[in-house]
């Protein structure tokens, strides 16, 4: 009791209320702009939280996320472009609902069911992660092997599109991790007597690279400039809302249920949680015909599903330092450096800080209602700012960020290298996350292996001998397993046409 | 520009190769029978499997080994992804000798040139920006930018 009155202590702190008044803002505008997402906010953000206490800094990353995944649908029902990857799932559909004249419905709708989608994960989240902790607490080293093996499996799978670029992918994130003194060995590898390989090559500035350079990089290269931004006077946004609420209690329920269950699993996130609800409010729907004719059920379930993302990739991240999606991600490497070490024992250690940041996250999901409302509002003249202005700024902002954290120019290089990679990378349709997790996670799943061998006498079997870590040893190799064994049985059936 | 799967694979290939012969190099854990070289070996073994799947995949597909993307067709949009990435090589050869303030603003008016804002008004936005930016990181966050050449005016 005392831990949750001295985190509303931390929380109602006049400076950490300004911090989160201004990631608002901050956050509803990248959101806004094409081309500006909620990851890139965050790693725009972490060199800035460098310098702040630990509950601040982290307040800002929820506040500006939140903001940014329902800001993304702004642009979608105005322009027919998504704000954020999240939005895209919906853009045609709250587009064609703006032409038919429904403009205030969709962006109201956008609003509201972001707002309880948002709370709905972060409810789940306040619940289940502490019980989580408690069975984590006795997890050895065999478990968090198999653990780390069992999420970077996910990313791959989840990743949309193809499974073995997702492994490729994932290699490569493996042997970036690789780089570095930082092992267990304690030898330098792949270091190419360069000083600055031996401290790897900076999490942070690899994420700005990956998440912000190449972003800029694709608006450099985009041929479709000038998407006209939809003139009509936007009334009470409000309107109606309490009748979509009664009238699609289960989509709310099932979007926001699967968002948060989407976000929990590593390597996926609020954008693939949106197209899985969109798809499956689809399915539902008493009317499928009426999709993508303007029609507002697949908006309110998808809009709920990805804020509920946000809040559930937090679950993983917090109890077992295994990102929920590529914002946690770099939240985990913020956490590290604020003394607040991700895993079970954080809920014992630092259990104020913790309820700090649940606190936050309610209030950033309260705080959007207004907020968003403004942001509506001001809507148009967001989406007006002019990109070739904003863009090269953003990119001035990345290479001092990058620099900020460790004070040395090898940062620039790094997001130069980690952007041109990222950008090739999705144009070749290699996806970004599983590279993202195997940075991660590869010094984690390296040393819980070479710990538990030396535990188990270099017995393999050891890994199978406590009872938590036999059924997580199974379930890995099954997940493993099954993408193997879908192609040997398609094989046959694929290889008759041809 | 779309790689073929065959060539990212044999790419690959030629990558685990050069992965298993540095590591040989790479010591034992004292009293393990394995060191420093198991986890960039398992990675290495990974890229060559996935490599040869990718190999065969790719030739099936008949597709050209390389194509070229609608925007490297454009000299106007080649020229601006080449720009971002020579605005960067500069600022990481010149920021120490010419210091935050001149390097990054120099930056920032190159791509807005490029990015076709108008010159008066890039000039204006690029000082402004670069000194807004400057007193962000260096006044309220402490982070150390070079001064380079304007040191002796250091505020």
């Amino acid at each position: 009791m005392n831990d949750i009155l001295a985190a509303f202590g931390l929380v109602l702190e006049p400076y950490t209320l300004f911090v989160i008044l201004l990631s608002a803002i901050f956050g509803l505008f990248v959101g806004a702009v094409p081309g500006l997402t909620a990851t890139m906010a965050t790693a725009l953000l972490v060199p800035v939280t460098f310098f702040m206490p630990p509950v601040p800094a982290i307040a800002s990353i929820v506040t500006a996320t939140a903001m940014a995944i329902f800001s993304g649908d702004i642009p979608g029902a105005l322009m027919r472009i998504p704000g954020t990857p999240a939005s895209a799932a919906y853009t045609d559909e709250s587009y064609m609902m703006t032409k038919n004249g429904h403009a205030e419905t969709v962006l109201g709708a956008d609003l509201v069911f972001s707002v309880i989608g948002g709370i709905f994960g972060t409810v789940v989240l306040v619940t289940a992660a502490p019980s989580l902790a408690e069975v984590a607490l006795k997890f050895s080293s065999f478990e968090y092997f198999w653990l780390v093996l069992l999420g970077l499996a996910c990313a791959v799978i989840v990743s949309m599109g193809d499974t073995l670029k997702g492994v490729v992918s994932l290699l490569g994130g493996l042997l970036v991790s690789a780089i570095g003194l930082d092992n267990p060995a304690g030898y330098p590898r792949f270091t190419f007597g360069s000083i600055e390989l031996l401290g790897s090559v900076g999490l942070i500035p690899m994420m700005i690279g990956m998440f912000a350079v190449s972003e800029i990089l694709r608006y450099a290269v985009s041929t479709d400039e000038h998407a006209e931004v939809f003139r009509a006077q936007i009334g009470n946004v409000f309107r109606g809302m309490w009748g979509l609420c009664k009238r699609y209690p289960w989509s709310i329920l099932r979007g926001s249920a699967l968002g948060t269950a989407i976000g929990a699993l590593p390597g996926a996130g609020a954008d693939i949680a949106a197209w899985m609800s969109y798809a499956m409010s689809k399915k539902f729907s008493r009317t499928p015909e009426k999709f993508g004719t303007g029609h507002v059920e697949g908006i309110v379930e998808a809009g709920a599903a990805n804020n509920s993302a946000l809040a559930g990739a937090w679950i993983p991240a917090l109890v077992f330092g295994i990102p929920g999606d590529s914002i946690t991600a770099i939240v985990i490497g913020v956490l590290y450096i604020k003394g607040m070490n991700p895993g079970p024992t954080i809920f014992i250690n630092n259990p104020s800080s913790i309820y700090a940041v649940f606190i936050v996250f309610f209030l950033a999901n309260l705080l959007m209602i207004p907020l968003g409302w403004a942001c509506i509002k001001a809507g148009r003249r967001i989406l007006d700012v002019p990109r070739n202005i904003l863009m090269p700024i953003i990119l001035l902002f990345c290479v001092v960020g990058a620099f900020a954290i460790n004070n040395t120019i090898f940062a620039v290089t790094v997001i130069l290298v980690f952007g041109v990679v990222a950008y090739f990378m999705e144009e070749n349709g290699y996806p970004i996350a599983p590279a993202i997790l195997g940075v991660i996670l590869g010094a984690m799943l390296e040393e819980n292996f070479v710990s538990s061998m030396i535990k188990a006498d270099g017995r393999f079997l050891g890994f199978f001998e406590r009872p938590i870590a036999g059924v997580l040893g199974v379930v890995t190799i099954l997940v493993w397993g099954w993408p193997l064994v879908k192609w040997l049985r398609s094989r046959p059936r694929a290889a008759a046409p041809a | 520009m779309k790689l073929n799967d065959a060539v990212v694979g044999a790419f690959l290939i030629a990558l685990a190769a050069a992965i298993l012969v540095h590591i040989q190099s790479y010591p034992l854990i004292p009293g393990q029978n394995y060191g420093a070289a198991l986890f960039p070996g398992v990675i290495a073994v990974g890229f060559a499997l996935t490599g040869i799947v990718l190999v065969v995949r790719g030739l099936r597909q008949r597709s050209p080994l390389v194509s070229v993307s609608p925007w490297l067709r454009s000299p106007r949009l080649t020229a601006n992804f080449l720009a971002i990435c020579a605005v960067l090589v500069f600022y990481i050869l010149a920021a120490d000798a010419l210091g935050f303030l001149l390097a990054g603003a120099i930056c920032l008016l190159a791509l807005f040139l490029k990015f076709g804002v108008p010159p008066g008004r890039a000039v204006v936005i690029a000082v402004v920006a670069t000194l807004l930016i400057h007193t962000l990181f260096y006044k309220l966050l402490r982070v150390p930018l070079p001064w380079g050449v304007l040191e002796r005016f250091a505020w």
